[in-house]
């Protein structure tokens, strides 16, 4: 089970985030999780929000290049530990992280970890089986 | 004691002599070309003008013009005035595509070549006295050996350095007590800023400086003038009539004298091709009257300037050209290297991107700066932050490839390069090169 992340180009100077986030408010856009990602002269915003389509939409009217990825959504508990576990459960498969973000989800008392490996299902597959839950797109909409 | 003059005679002859030297070699050279060279012959023959046609330089406008188009349509060797045998040297322009310029020479025409940059070494103080410190690049590039050669030619003790390498620049400098340096402005200017920097101002010995290959400004002389101390010389030249030397200022630096008795000199209006009156603003057209081996006629140099015959304090009576004023063309010339705005298009399509693409150049501290703004497009972005830089470095290696030069690229939002009137700005220039 994936979530659809949206990774926005973001020039690399002031103002550069505040267009984009713009967009997504006029757009009526909820935003659940934010990253950035930069080099000196640019960066990849990568996004998690409540209606892809209607930020994929908002964002190409407006001009932006975008992309959209399938990443891992790992649910655990608020409380430590919860994401030392995850990780350690990836490890353990080998199984190499591109890039995670994490973010917290109040109503469920959840912590939210964003993973993108190259091996999804291996990855998804190795989580289930330790008995980590990992979210879908109905479940993070409805955060 | 110097002498004023590498060639008094011809330097100078009274004017109409001049035109009568003129006359007699254009006569000649046009005959050489139409036997010679079947390109330029076929365009003679499209134009319907044969040889009998041009009897003085009252005719030159009858010829049809050569531009940069046709140096790329006829590469390598469709312009070649002389058996390949004949010929002892090539020289080039940097670029590495379609837009490279390739020369040929006799030895004869080395000879000319060497002569015509002996008479600005002269014209700027030197003789057989001088340490002449040759800082331009050696090899393909005009600069090193065209200096050098002339050098050689007035006797000086001649030091090869080639371009780059400051410090050992300055060490040779004050070790052989340089007395002129040649190398382009700018480099000169850095220079200067190096000697003031390490101490060395007071232990150095020049007196004098030729630069040329791009274009600098009254300020920049003054510039150079003062952190060197010296008097600084602008030189012109193309490697497509033979490399520096066409042209060179005297003392009087208002202007440089053009070497009549080897380039005869034309201003066009860029627009239409016809010939303007003296003192007129236009393209600057050069008629190579004595090359053997890449006799170029009525060859576009893009250049805008303007021509004066008024007599010179120096009593050189040769025409002189002002300082570039501009060009006809979209050309950049950035740190000596000639740029195409279309080959950074080129560029941007064989990587599959889409060209849009701002070229920003600027001087900062007497060097120029090349940056380049490219959009980001959908077929370059990807979520991978790794695979886009990948891509950006890719970019600038095919750049760094075509040009010759490196530039810094930078990934810009789509849509963000200035438009005017929906067209969008392609070169931004803040170098103010033409005062």
């Amino acid at each position: 089970m994936t979530v659809k992340q949206i990774s926005v180009f973001i020039e690399n100077k002031v103002g550069g985030l505040a267009t984009i986030t713009d967009v997504l408010a006029q757009a009526g856009v909820n935003i659940r999780a934010l990253s950035i990602a930069d080099t000196s002269d640019f960066g990849i915003l990568r996004l998690i929000v409540d209606d892809v389509f209607k930020a994929g939409n908002a964002l190409r009217e407006n001009g932006h290049i975008y992309s959209i990825t399938d990443v891992l959504a790992v649910a655990g508990d608020d409380k430590p530990g919860s994401i030392a576990r995850i990780v350690a459960t990836l490890a353990k498969e080998g199984i190499g992280m591109d890039y995670a973000y994490a973010f917290f989800a109040k109503k469920e008392n959840l912590a939210y970890m964003i993973v993108r490996v190259e091996e999804m299902d291996k990855a998804a597959k190795a989580l289930r089986e330790n008995g980590i839950h990992l979210a879908g797109e109905e479940e993070i909409a409805r955060l | 004691m110097g002498k004023r003059y590498f060639q008094p005679e011809i330097e100078t002859m009274p004017v109409e002599q001049i035109k009568e030297l003129q006359n007699e070699r254009l006569v000649k050279q046009v005959q050489h070309v139409w036997d010679n060279v079947p390109y330029y012959r076929k365009k003679m023959e499209e134009k319907g003008v044969t040889p009998a046609d041009i009897k003085s330089t009252a005719d030159l406008h009858k010829l049809p013009f050569l531009t940069k188009d046709d140096l790329r349509d006829a590469y390598p060797y469709g312009l070649l005035g002389k058996p390949k045998k004949d010929c002892v040297r090539i020289q080039s322009t940097s670029g590495t595509t379609g837009r490279r310029v390739v020369a040929f020479y006799t030895q004869h025409d080395i000879d000319l070549w060497e002569d015509c940059c002996a008479r600005a070494i002269v014209a700027a103080g030197g003789s057989d006295e001088d340490v002449v410190q040759v800082a331009y690049g050696y090899g393909l590039f005009t600069g090193g050996p065209g200096l050098n050669g002339g050098s050689h030619k007035v006797g000086s003790l001649t030091v090869p350095m080639s371009s780059g390498n400051t410090d050992r620049q300055i060490q040779f400098m004050v070790d052989m007590e340089s007395t002129i340096l040649c190398c382009t402005p700018s480099y000169a200017a850095y220079l200067g800023e190096a000697i003031e920097e390490k101490g060395y101002r007071n232990q150095i010995k020049l007196k004098a400086g030729i630069f040329g290959a791009e274009a600098w400004t009254e300020e920049m002389r003054q510039e150079i003038q003062n952190k060197l101390g010296i008097k600084a010389y602008d030189i012109y030249g193309l490697t497509e009539t033979s490399g520096p030397g066409v042209s060179f200022e005297c003392e009087e630096q208002t202007g440089m004298h053009i070497n009549e008795d080897h380039f005869l000199a034309e201003i066009i209006n860029p627009e239409t091709g016809e010939v303007l009156p003296e003192g007129e603003k236009g393209e600057l057209v050069f008629t190579s009257l004595t090359k053997e081996a890449f006799p170029l006629l009525r060859y576009r140099t893009k250049d805008l300037c303007v021509l004066t015959r008024k007599p010179c304090s120096c009593g050189r009576t040769h025409i002189k050209m002002s300082k570039p004023l501009g060009r006809s063309d979209d050309m950049l010339i950035i740190r000596g290297v000639n740029v195409f705005p279309s080959q950074i298009e080129t560029v941007l399509l064989n990587e599959g991107m889409t060209p849009n693409y701002q070229i920003i150049v600027d001087r900062v501290n007497n060097t120029d700066t090349f940056d380049i703004n490219v959009e980001m497009s959908q077929e370059m972005f990807s979520d991978s932050l790794g695979k886009v830089a990948e891509k950006e470095k890719q970019l600038v290696a095919s750049l760094k490839a075509m040009l010759g030069i490196q530039a810094k690229v930078h990934l810009v939002e789509p849509k963000s390069i200035t438009r005017s009137e929906g067209k969008a700005v392609r070169i931004i220039d803040k170098r103010k090169l033409y005062g």
